[in-house]
């Protein structure tokens, strides 16, 4: 053979040759089997609604990835086994990027879990998902409440069924210093701001604590603070509107509420606990902002109900334990209005696995299934709250499934980027640091995108 | 572990492909015909450094410039994005804030390096006072950033501080002081982390060229009889003119991309905000990459005639040595 003239060619030739061996060897490696093999087999006869399919699969994309993410895997593992049908399940931190790539290439999944609505309807406007069976819109119907649904509609077309949930608008507490002095949970707004005004009188404590600090979203606690007070105050119509544009940012009804908020977080008698002035709420970080709750500094501080991740370790979370929460009240007592998050279960492929799968998502089995293994709460009203694996998450399912509650998602996740991810969060901070509210609903209104 | 065997493995396989290429290249170029050697070489040796540089620099760059002329639907909406870049109080305190950063952060990072570097040079202990100096160089931007939080972290009056600067003021009975929340001193504040990892670097560079001066002129001057800042103005100063414009031009670059310290200590609330943060912030929070692509631009021509004046220098002086 002439080919190899010079020796200089021997090496390149030798790494080309080494490199087809080691390509050869790295054969496709095969999907990760599910965790469920070892389990006792399933009691087959609650999923035969679904049909069985012999070899099918169906690929299922979230954001929910570790141990939620395991848990939520667990949660299936059952119907997998009755239907047949594989789920291949894949969780990603950069879910919000990749789904819209993914779809615009033509390669998306069969199934997303989607956490933000306004994503939910881009993509439906964008003829990427396909509407939901019939029977899954029977499932919804049955098991969540109109707001719930319409969160899960875009233009009169139901696309996605509701799958977890989390409750906003909590106000954290000590349970043994309220009985002590003789505080009482109040019942309506005005009980709470007269509360505060005792315990800002008798001087051993502020009444409230805040953390707004998050390095680039700092200022989001208190556009949690807002939504509560919008929709409890103006009520969910307003609420509506004024995600939806149809009143402006500087409304007045919406500047009642930072008012009302202000009165709060802006009154140098009732905040900050544990940490110094008005101002210090900017320079606190969310995670510390409850602690002087536990330190006797402060009686109070608003947050949703994951605070209970930020509590040292060995608190416990209860009605007799070292802390516990009562959900913002509204104007009214009982006057059952709360703020939370979801997510969607959406399709992109309509065959008939991938219907199964989403008829089986929306079911109260699959809610069950998922709210036993701790850590989750759902909406859906076929799921037994006594299955909650702490007191807290039993309380928010409670309000969530009672027919009086209307529920209204986060505000700001709903709101342009623009805004809801941007000039809202500064106009809080500017808020905070001594702007008057004219002056930062004036500036967010200016930021709103024009379509 | 099988996670790691499994990176491990891709690479391996990426450096085998890459020295497969490299390969593949030498060996074409290598039985190129003779006639056309000396080109084959130039190319193939260069081309795969092209090819990088068109998919990795001028393409984005190019669609960068283009999207700077689009809207958030990514529809051309001629030069809205400047307009608002030059007409919203908040987009003029973010191009406020970098010009003064531009300013000042060379100038006294320079000064104080030079300072240090002539009053240390041929001091007792001299490796070791330009160790002190030069230790911010090794912090990364986010580290330093941290760590200057925690110097300015306030606690009320009536709490206990936990910041140094705080506890500082306190001790000398004033009340503390939200450092990083009032505008416009907060902007001086971030300023001064810049220039505190800066200094070092300048300090090692000038000092290098000061010791560098020919000891013939030194003494000369020495012997006429000038005194030590006759001597600083006229012999060391000219004397180190290149290492001077070197250290100037490498931290203005450095200083107009500025991003993580403003990140990490304000998020670019409280009027703090420079142009590379503005520009994260638009396009990735606020959605609108045609303003982030805007200032982007706006950032690239800024740092251009300094990038340019800097290669030059760099040549100049080659040429004299």
């Amino acid at each position: 053979m002439g080919f190899v003239r010079s020796k200089k060619a021997v090496l390149p030739l030798a790494t080309l040759s080494a490199l087809a061996l080691t390509l050869s060897a790295c054969g496709p490696s095969g999907p990760e089997e599910g965790g469920g093999g070892s389990e006792a087999a399933a009691d087959c006869s609650t999923y035969e609604t679904y049909g069985t399919f012999d070899g099918a699969e169906v690929s299922v994309y979230s954001t929910i990835t570790d141990l939620e993410g395991e848990r939520l895997e667990n949660s299936w593992v059952d119907f997998e086994e009755c239907t047949g049908i594989d789920v291949v399940y894949e969780g990603s931190n950069e879910f919000e990027t990749q789904i819209g790539v993914r779809a615009q290439a033509g390669n998306p999944p069969d199934v997303a879990i989607i956490p933000q609505p306004g994503l939910l309807a881009a993509h439906a406007k964008a003829g990427y998902l396909k509407p939901a069976p019939a029977e899954v819109e029977a499932l919804v119907d049955k098991n969540w409440s109109e707001d719930w649904k319409g969160y899960g509609t875009v233009d009169g077309t139901f696309y996605a069924a509701p799958m977890l949930a989390s409750v906003k608008g909590y106000v954290w507490y000590v349970p043994s210093t309220f009985e002590e002095k003789g505080w009482e949970v109040p019942q309506t707004w005005d009980e709470m701001m007269t509360l505060s005004q005792t315990i800002a009188d008798e001087g051993t404590m502020k009444p409230w604590c805040a953390g707004f600090e998050a390095g680039e979203a700092t200022g989001w606690p208190g556009t949690d603070w807002v939504e509560d007070a919008v929709l409890r105050q103006a009520g969910p119509e307003v609420y509506d509107q004024w995600i939806s544009h149809e009143i402006p940012f500087n409304d007045p009804q919406i500047a009642d509420a930072f008012n009302a908020v202000g009165d709060i977080v802006k009154n140098p008698d009732y905040v900050n606990g544990g940490f110094g002035d008005v101002r210090s709420i900017l320079s606190t970080t969310v995670e510390e902002g409850g602690q002087p709750v536990l330190d006797g500094n402060c009686a109070m501080h608003h947050q949703a109900t994951f605070q209970a991740a930020n509590w040292p370790e060995g608190t416990t979370v209860a009605e007799d334990g070292d802390v516990w929460a009562f959900i913002t009240p509204g104007e009214e007592a009982g006057a059952g209005a709360i703020t939370g998050g979801g997510e969607f279960v959406a399709a992109y492929t309509d065959r008939e696995e991938v219907s199964a799968f989403q008829q089986y998502m929306a079911s109260a089995e699959f809610a069950n299934n998922r709210v036993q293994q701790g850590a989750a709460i759902s909406a859906n009203k076929g799921l037994d709250p006594s299955l909650a694996q702490n007191p807290l998450d039993r309380q928010s399912i409670e309000l969530l499934q009672d027919e009086n509650t209307v529920f209204r998602f986060d505000a700001s996740d709903l709101m342009p980027g623009a805004v809801g991810a941007n000039s809202f969060w500064s106009g809080i901070v500017e808020w905070i640091n001594g702007k008057s509210t004219e002056e930062v609903l004036d500036s967010i209104e200016s930021s709103w995108p024009s379509e | 572990m099988e996670d790691l065997g499994e990176k491990f493995f891709q690479v391996v396989i990426a450096l085998a492909i890459f020295a497969a290429i490299i390969g593949l290249i030498m060996l074409l170029v290598d039985r190129a015909p003779k006639s056309f050697r000396d080109k084959a070489t130039i190319i193939g040796f260069l081309a795969p450094a092209a090819v990088l540089l068109a998919v990795g620099l001028v393409g984005p760059a190019v669609l960068t410039a283009l999207l700077a002329f689009t809207d958030r639907n990514g529809d051309p909406n001629g030069l809205d994005n400047f307009v608002w870049m030059f007409t919203q109080p908040e987009a003029l305190v973010t191009l406020r804030n970098t010009v003064l950063w531009v300013i000042l952060v060379p100038l006294l990072s320079t000064g104080i390096g030079l300072a240090y570097a002539v009053f240390i040079d041929k001091a007792r202990g001299e490796k070791g006072l330009k160790a002190l100096v030069f230790m911010p160089m090794a912090i990364s931007m986010v580290g330093a950033g941290v760590i200057w939080r925690f110097m300015y972290a306030y606690r009320g009056a009536e709490q206990e501080q936990i910041g140094l600067l705080n506890q500082i003021l306190v001790w000398f009975g004033s009340e503390p002081k939200q450092f990083l929340l009032d505008a416009p001193e907060n902007t001086f504040f971030l300023i001064a982390v810049m220039i505190w990892i800066q200094t070092g670097f300048a300090m090692v560079i000038l000092s290098a060229a000061i010791k560098g001066i020919p000891n013939e002129i030194v003494e000369a001057a020495r012997l006429d009889g000038a005194s030590a800042w006759q001597q600083f103005r006229n012999i060391t100063i000219p004397s180190i003119r290149g290492a001077l414009i070197v250290v100037i031009t490498t931290i203005t670059i450095g200083t107009l991309k500025v991003f993580d310290i403003v990140r990490t200590m304000t998020a670019g609330n409280f009027e703090t905000s420079v142009i590379a943060n503005e520009m994260y912030t638009q396009a990735f929070r606020a959605n609108e990459p045609g303003r982030g692509a805007a200032l982007a631009l706006v950032l690239f021509l800024m740092v251009l005639p300094i990038v340019v004046y800097n290669a030059r220098q760099l040549k100049m002086q080659r040429e004299i040595r």
